[in-house]
């Protein structure tokens, strides 16, 4: 291969001027044969019917129906409203419970924090089919080891009244399906916000405690007024890619449903009903048009997530 | 305490010792509570993957008694054969295989070449190009479901393993992590050093640049083989037939609503699982390091 190079660049030398470009033409072609063309196909096919075996010939432009169809869809409301239910109920508690814990992680362990943070990390890089996989065991009626934990809890004295006395269907019944995506989603994504804290954790300075130690100030003071403070910065960074990651859940509840989404339609995020109109109904202009809402959706929230907190953080 | 002491003041100074002590033993219970919280986390992060290697060796009966098998049992060849004739489940791990390592390797070239292009060359249409890089990074995950799907099935690419390791190859994330690393720690000087020296430009970047690129090389290329092996999406809209299967097709395929062998798919699961664990172990921390430093996607 060296040898190659060299002859070649020996006989033949690449102008300076046209380096970048033969550099970058693989991203070039790639960009605009598998990114940019297909996206602006789906574009023009939204306002298109069209059935992908009937071949192109067959496709009709239709108008806006396709939009108009989408937004009268009651499905793609319910797949709209479970989407936000799970990006809410899944980011929350990740970002309530990793702020604390990584604190904790921060000023308790020293010598062994890699490892620590590592096991709390590993969900994170592990294959997500097989812990959807998994989960579906965890949480079978009768026999799962999470009905039995909590069947066990119930035998406590406090507990017993808040826990549920029955084994809970939970992958297919319609209250209790979004419920068990949000637990495997938390637990997949918390170690990677504990680790995003950890990180911020790590810049700020010793003094500022030490002087909020010397006026007085108690463990939860210096958490609440410096702590906090310090870590909005990348609160905002970690909520926004929970938001972004909420609206796009496709694997999890597509696994915990058998891939229909679930009773009742009670699991079916709209990723998931995207996948369905187009590959289980054959509508890849319904599908196309949905995905441009979605997208417009997403857009929406992740420019208001910026501002809230870009307000937050401006001094008044 | 000396016996000339007034008595208040000793009385105040005995009185902040205790108050001394009694806030050191608070801070020691807030440590173990502490400690407590860590520990009972990391074991509920632990017992879903711990569960799925128990199961792998447990017949499907006695994946589901009453107490659930806590230890490893003797089931495990049973259920590796029951998942091979279910399934072609070696095939699978081949084609995951050859996708994950055809992938990382192109994506390492196209993507440095791409980041030594941005991080050390001024040309026309740069600001461009890169908002473009910029801007793929912000699209979701569902926007090209159905366009591969299109472009794909154009080319006669379905069930092809190229329509899964071609179009990501130049991704956004890896442009973006090289750029990075090209900026900071590839020096111009030396670049036009070689220049003067009359080497060539595709010779710079192949002796020069790949070289000081090599730790960033490493974070990428594991980040694009774990990303490759588990994704979901792609293979499920391009790979049609089961002969064609990538690894989580092939278990999601055993799922079924009556009858799942649930033995042989958590053996699946958990072979699925050990290289990724392998490879975290080896590198966690410059994988986690990779993961969240670029952590837009």
């Amino acid at each position: 291969m060296t040898n190659i190079m060299t002859s070649l660049s020996a006989k033949w030398r690449l102008p300076p001027a046209w380096t970048p470009y033969v550099l970058l033409s693989p991203f070039i072609v790639l960009f605009f044969a598998f990114g940019l063309f297909p996206l602006l196909f789906s574009l023009y096919l939204s306002f298109h019917s069209w059935e992908p075996s009937a071949g192109l010939g067959s496709m009709q432009y239709v108008g806006l129906s396709n939009f108009t169809f989408s937004l009268q869809d009651e499905w793609f409301w319910k797949s709209l409203k479970n989407t936000f239910w799970l990006a809410a109920a899944s980011g929350i508690p990740q970002h309530l419970v990793a702020i604390p814990l990584a604190c904790f992680i921060h000023a308790a362990i020293k010598r062994s924090r890699n490892l620590v943070v590592g096991l709390y990390f590993m969900p994170y890089i592990t294959s997500t089919v097989a812990i959807a996989i998994m989960f579906t065991a965890l949480f079978s009626t009768n026999f799962g080891i999470i009905n039995l934990t909590i069947k066990e809890l119930a035998q406590l004295p406090i507990l017993g009244s808040i826990l549920p006395q029955h084994p809970i269907d939970w992958t297919n019944n319609s209250d209790t399906i979004k419920p068990a995506i949000a637990i495997v989603i938390f637990w997949r994504y918390v170690g990677f916000n504990i680790v995003l804290y950890m990180a911020a954790l790590q810049t700020i300075p010793a003094d500022l405690y030490e002087a909020a130690r010397m006026d007085g100030a108690g463990r939860l003071q210096q958490f609440w007024h410096i702590t906090l403070p310090s870590l909005r910065p990348i609160m905002y960074f970690g909520v926004t890619l929970s938001v972004i990651g909420g609206l796009q859940l496709f694997e999890e509840p597509f696994i915990l449903t058998m891939g229909n989404g679930g009773s009742d339609q009670a699991g079916m995020t709209a990723a998931v009903y995207l996948y369905r109109m187009a590959f289980d109904f054959n509508d890849f202009g319904a599908a196309s048009a949905m995905s441009w809402l979605l997208f417009a959706v997403v857009a929406a929230l992740t420019w208001l997530t910026h501002r809230v907190f870009h307000m937050r953080n401006s001094p008044t | 305490m000396s016996a000339n002491m007034s008595p208040d003041i000793q009385m105040s100074i005995t009185g902040r010792q205790r108050e001394g002590r009694t806030a050191r033993g608070e801070a020691r219970m807030a440590l173990w509570a502490a400690y407590a919280l860590i520990a009972v986390g990391s074991l509920v992060m632990l017992a879903p993957l711990y569960f799925m290697f128990v199961f792998a060796t447990h017949s499907r009966t006695e994946i589901f008694d009453v107490p659930p098998p806590l230890f490893f049992g003797h089931n495990l060849v049973e259920n590796v054969t029951l998942l091979s004739e279910r399934v072609p489940f070696w095939r699978s791990l081949g084609w995951s295989l050859y996708i994950a390592l055809a992938s990382t390797g192109l994506t390492l070239l196209f993507c440095s070449m791409a980041g030594y292009a941005f991080g050390r060359f001024e040309f026309k249409g740069k600001q461009l190009l890169f908002g473009l890089v910029m801007g793929t990074m912000l699209l979701p995950s569902f926007m090209n479901m159905i366009p591969s799907f299109l472009a794909m099935d154009a080319l006669g690419w379905i069930d092809q393993p190229r329509a899964l390791y071609l179009p990501g190859a130049a991704s956004a994330f890896g442009i973006f992590l090289m750029r990075q690393f090209v900026s900071s720690s590839v020096p111009t000087e030396l670049i036009d050093a070689a220049r003067m020296d009359g080497c060539g430009e595709l010779a710079i970047y192949y002796r020069i640049v790949l070289p000081l690129l090599r730790p960033a090389l490493g974070t990428l290329g594991l980040i694009t083989f774990i990303a490759s092996w588990n994704n979901f999406i792609a293979p499920l809209v391009v790979m049609r037939s089961p002969e064609m299967y990538t690894l989580p097709l092939a278990l999601r395929s055993l799922q079924s609503p009556v009858d799942t062998q649930w033995g042989a798919l958590m053996a699946g699961s958990a072979i699925a699982t050990i290289p990724l664990l392998i490879l975290f172990v080896l590198s966690s921390r410059q994988l986690i390091s990779g993961l969240t430093a670029g952590a837009v996607k």
